[in-house]
């Protein structure tokens, strides 16, 4: 049988891209809200993964990277979901993951920052400022942000919906990563 | 018992079936069509649609709860016992539509928002493949209600042109009360 051999390495190699990342994915989750007329849906991404690398000692050090499965995205119906991984959205194929790189952190009040990084997603990188809040979840660290994005910045779209489909788009994340 | 229905019964006979064969021909259609913003404009029509008939629906009942019907049109006990059935069919499909249908929006997470302007609440949580189930029933349930309003159509025809009967004659008598 091939197909559990192909199974295997498949989990091989998701736990050897996962080695890197402290991200919880069971207790973390990275949504992008987009508006149709007067209605919000809210599409989930499923699998990601990265490191987050901070101290509360010294929050201006903080590193973050973060990697989006770009096929994992869930709009919960498979026409949608076919329909968002075409070369006019998302163009899966092509450009498979989106990511997220910050460049410098600066501590706003205790357990904030403001995290300045890239954002490339369609293989478009654009700089972003992200406000972050941290707390503490037992024994890891959770991470809750939000920033809005233009679709249009990245290539987002078939012009069409325009009309019907709002441009920007609410991405609000909470992460849970082990601390260092 | 009065021989004739209300006119606030026969006009809401009337809304209803126009707003439901439309509603059926646009399910019929939209589940054909490609992804996109038409498709989304229909959907979002059939849905305030619904959400309408959902309405209309509760003011009929209310309406028929106090407002009795005429007393049937002479004709063979098994034809009265069946036009019953079908009549009970056709009322709970007027409630069986519009809510699977808001279920399977709900499942899929699209909260229905009426006319664009009252959201209304999701009936459950987002739930993709109980979406799936709904969607099933959902559409189903189209087929079989434009089978019941087949039958209901074809049996008002048989009183009107061969039993020549007041039957249809009496859903259409706006005046004479």
């Amino acid at each position: 049988m091939r197909v559990p051999a192909a199974l295997a390495t498949a989990a091989f190699a998701v736990a050897a891209l996962a080695a890197d990342s402290n991200i919880d994915l069971l207790h973390s989750s990275l949504v992008a809200t987009f508006r149709q007329q007067a209605v919000s849906v809210d599409a989930v991404f499923r699998r990601f993964e990265g490191e987050i690398d901070y101290d509360p000692a010294l929050p201006a050090a903080t590193r973050a990277t973060l990697s989006v499965d770009m096929t994992s995205l869930d709009i919960s119906d498979e026409d949608t979901n076919a329909e968002v991984r075409k070369s006019v959205w998302f163009d899966t194929t092509r450009f498979p993951r989106a990511t997220f790189r910050s460049t410098s952190v600066k501590p706003s009040a205790a357990g904030h920052f403001d995290a300045a990084g890239e954002l490339t997603i369609k293989g478009q990188a654009r700089p972003i400022t992200v406000a972050v809040s941290v707390q503490r979840a037992g024994a890891a660290l959770a991470y809750d942000g939000r920033f809005e994005l233009s679709r249009r910045d990245f290539n987002i779209g078939d012009p069409t919906w325009n009309q019907v489909l709002d441009d920007k788009v609410l991405v609000h994340f909470h992460l849970q990563a082990a601390s260092h | 018992m009065s021989a004739n229905y209300t006119r606030t019964a026969i006009a809401l006979h009337w809304v209803l079936a126009g707003l439901i064969i439309t509603l059926l021909a646009m399910g019929w259609l939209m589940s054909d069509m490609p992804p996109g913003p038409t498709k989304f404009q229909v959907v979002n029509w059939h849905k305030w649609g619904g959400i309408t008939v959902l309405g209309l629906f509760f003011v009929r009942s209310l309406w028929r709860l106090t407002h009795p019907v005429p007393a049937p049109i002479p004709m063979p006990v098994w034809q009265q016992k069946l036009a019953e059935i079908m009549h009970a069919l056709l009322y709970a499909m007027l409630l069986v539509q519009p809510l699977t249908g808001w279920l399977y929006s709900s499942a899929v997470g699209r909260q229905v928002v009426y006319l664009n302007l009252i959201p209304l609440p999701n009936l459950v949580a987002r739930n993709p493949p109980l979406g799936a189930v709904f969607k099933d029933i959902h559409e189903n349930g189209g087929t079989l209600l434009a089978v019941i309003i087949g039958l209901h159509a074809l049996a008002a025809l048989k009183h009107h042109f061969v039993d020549r009967d007041d039957t249809l004659r009496r859903m259409l008598r706006w005046r004479a009360h």
